[in-house]
């Protein structure tokens, strides 16, 4: 028997120790959660510090005259004959016009590319819009070239030596002319969120991948969700427990480390090649991508079903109701919240997911902004690849834009789902 | 005297060769039961178990912790079929119907025998929907004023509706540990069974609740037949009618309640009931 007063010093003793443990353990939890979040914060700013110069997009205020013998059209013209003008001519007429002193064939073509190749698609819609403007001379704010974008935002040095700078003196000349007149503006791009991709970084827009991502995760989603839902509970529930079901599960849990790369092969082979769904398109997409994301939704959901008390079953049971009732009145209510969450899980992954896309032909060059789920499209993380793989410097801007779009894109996509768990969980 | 002692011998030498003493059998039974064997795999849990409980009366089931009481009360609703390794064997006849028979529908078995648990476990809803819930699965009525009565009188019953007629759309799990139960037997006494099942119902208790809730078995027992598993001997002396006691899986005795508790015969019961041992 150890007599009172040693067992007190004995556990005093033993306490400090015990503390210090606990002390270590905290703050080692603490500094990792801070340098975690360091890295995060770091890693955003980054990102919108080099996106930002994207969401504006330089001008170049001319005036055009839209003389209706030069253009060989009136305002009684149908819009077929409308789209056959070429409106390059009126631009370069009045750049001309400005800069009267250009003569050489080289330097022409210095003082056309100041304004961006989609300035005559421009004019033309313009003029579809509104055709009493012909006839007349209007002042019209053209989207410029991508290099006198680059020179306007600082990102092209002016003080450069001449060889080693993009922009020569003869075009910079031309620009700060047009920058003493006031001609230069710098306003909202616009443009980056209603079109879709191009050659050009200045014509270059989101929403073609924006809108490819949405019809590829409603694809998934709708694919994914009843399946998998419906799969956890006739496994958690009403599947005998022998083992072929322990086989299956093993599948499952397999099919979860699948590299993705395979399941876009699968959905090569079988989607395309043997079904003949078209190419490129977000059905095909989607289905891929759901054969992916089955079994993180099946596996979230199965643990949630799990989770939810027996003795809510056993009340259900004792009162006579079937089983059916039983899963469908409060098991499966009562797990929802624990299902929907990893469906956020697996949509989430869905939406980053880019190699299994890369193989179903997803990562095209796609100009066309996708009207229905069998149009070709791209995704999200597949044009920022394809950004970050071009040259032009415009486009480096686009490729943090475009990542800003995509988490934008998943933190919305999350706050929906977790409204939607919360909401259920409410329910007490 | 002699007689009984005479008796008393006879149980002894029942008592020996594992059969049950004291009167298991009843004339007016409501449930009735034979031979009774309960294996979880290859685990006997419950021995040649034969016991009757007659109509409008309350029996008592006690006996130590794993003695069985409970695993043969859920064998009377057919509980135990959603436990895959279960198996029962022998006759259990509800109204002279055999429960296990292969036309017996286990849904409509647990309308007619409800079961209240040891753990209140109302439904995640409303106070209402709680009770309504029975009722609407199993389509009692036909519209929403005669639902509203059958929740009224289950809750009236029950001996709740004055604590909580104001808040029928509260939640159920809001109530207190003894709210809750009642709001289960309020819940089961909505299907309108015949026998009603109750798992230790009290045992989450404070006294308050419990003294409640044993008014309440004595009230309900006009109308139905109840079997109570209970760790309190106190309550089954209280509450029932007759008591059966349990050890190891084997029914060891069965007797009217005051004779149980005051003039045990088997020497196991009179261990268990003096506290040497449980």
């Amino acid at each position: 028997m150890i007599d009172k007063n040693t067992m007190t010093l004995k556990v005093e003793k033993s306490l400090k120790r015990r503390y210090l443990k606990e002390k270590i353990f905290k703050s080692m939890g603490f500094i990792s959660v801070t340098v975690a979040f360091l890295f995060l914060l770091i890693l955003i700013l980054d990102i919108t510090i080099k996106a930002l110069p994207a969401f504006v997009q330089t001008q170049i205020v001319l005036q055009v005259d839209l003389n209706e013998q030069d253009l060989g059209i009136t305002q009684q013209s149908s819009v077929d004959e409308i789209r056959q003008v070429d409106f390059r001519r009126v631009i370069r007429n009045a750049l001309k016009k400005q800069f009267p002193q250009v003569k050489k064939r080289k330097q022409k073509k210095d003082l056309y590319s100041l304004v961006s190749v989609g300035a005559e698609y421009q004019l033309r819609d313009l003029v579809l819009a509104n055709k009493a403007i012909l006839g007349t001379t209007q002042k019209v704010t053209f989207i410029a070239d991508d290099d006198v974008d680059a020179l306007i935002k600082g990102a092209i040095d002016r003080n450069d030596e001449e060889s080693g700078r993009r922009v020569k003196d003869f075009k910079l000349n031309l620009i700060e002319t047009l920058e003493k007149n006031g001609q230069i503006e710098k306003n909202f791009n616009w443009q980056f969120f209603s079109s879709g991709d191009s050659r050009e970084p200045e014509l270059a827009g989101i929403k073609g991948a924006v809108l490819g991502s949405l019809y590829t995760l409603l694809v998934t989603l709708l694919m994914t969700f009843p399946v998998a839902v419906a799969a956890a509970i006739y496994l958690e529930e009403f599947a005998p427990k022998n083992r072929m079901v322990d086989f299956i599960e093993i599948n499952i849990n397999n099919l979860a480390a699948v590299p993705s790369i395979v399941f876009g092969l699968l959905g090569l082979a079988v989607f395309i090649n043997f079904f003949e769904l078209p190419r490129s398109a977000p059905i095909v997409g989607g289905i891929v991508l759901s054969l992916m994301t089955l079994p993180t939704i099946i596996i979230a959901s199965r643990s949630a079903i799990k989770a939810v008390p027996p003795s809510l079953r056993e009340a259900a049971l004792g009162l006579g109701a079937s089983k059916m009732q039983t899963v469908f009145h409060h098991v499966f209510p009562a797990a929802l919240p624990g299902i929907l969450t990893g469906t956020i899980i697996g949509m989430a992954q869905a939406l980053g997911e880019t190699a299994p896309l890369l193989m179903i032909g997803m990562v095209a060059f796609i100009v066309d902004i996708p009207q229905s789920v069998t149009d070709p499209a791209t995704v999200l993380p597949i044009q920022v690849y394809l950004w970050a793989d071009s040259p032009e410097r415009g486009f480096l801007e686009k490729t943090s834009a475009a990542i800003l779009v995509l988490i934008a894109f998943l933190i919305t996509m999350n706050a929906i789902a977790i409204y939607l768990r919360k909401k259920f969980e409410k329910k007490w | 005297m002699n007689n009984n002692t005479d008796q008393k011998t006879l149980d002894s030498m029942h008592a020996e060769h594992g059969k049950t003493v004291g009167q298991p059998f009843c004339q007016d039974a409501k449930f009735s039961t034979r031979n009774v064997d309960v294996f979880y795999a290859d685990n006997q849990a419950i021995y040649d178990v034969s016991l009757d409980m007659g109509k409008n009366e309350v029996i008592a089931l006690i006996g130590p912790s794993g003695c069985g009481k409970s695993t043969y009360l859920r064998c009377l609703n057919r509980m135990n079929d959603t436990i895959d390794i279960c198996k029962v064997t022998g006759q259990l006849l509800l109204d002279g119907q055999d429960i296990y028979a292969k036309d017996q529908d286990p849904v409509l078995l647990r309308a007619r025998v409800g079961m209240v648990f040891q753990k209140p476990n109302p439904f995640p809803k409303s106070i209402y929907d709680n009770v309504a819930y029975g009722p609407r699965i199993h389509g009692l009525t036909s519209n929403k004023a005669e639902l509203d009565d059958l929740v009224e009188e289950s809750l009236i019953k029950a001996g709740l509706l004055n604590e909580v007629k104001d808040r029928l759309d509260a939640p159920g799990t809001g109530l207190s540990g003894g709210q809750q139960q009642r709001l289960c037997i309020a819940r089961t006494i909505a299907v309108q069974p015949e026998v009603i099942l109750m798992d230790e119902p009290a045992s989450a208790l404070d006294p308050i609740a419990t003294a409640i809730i044993e008014e309440l078995i004595s009230e309900l027992r006009k109308n139905y037949t109840i079997v109570i598993v209970t760790h309190s001997m106190q309550q089954a002396a209280r509450v029932s009618q007759r008591t059966a006691y349990f050890h190891l899986g084997k029914l060891i005795e069965v007797g009217e309640t005051n004779q149980i508790f005051t003039n045990p015969v088997h020497d196991l019961t009179e261990k268990y009931i003096t506290g040497r041992f449980g």
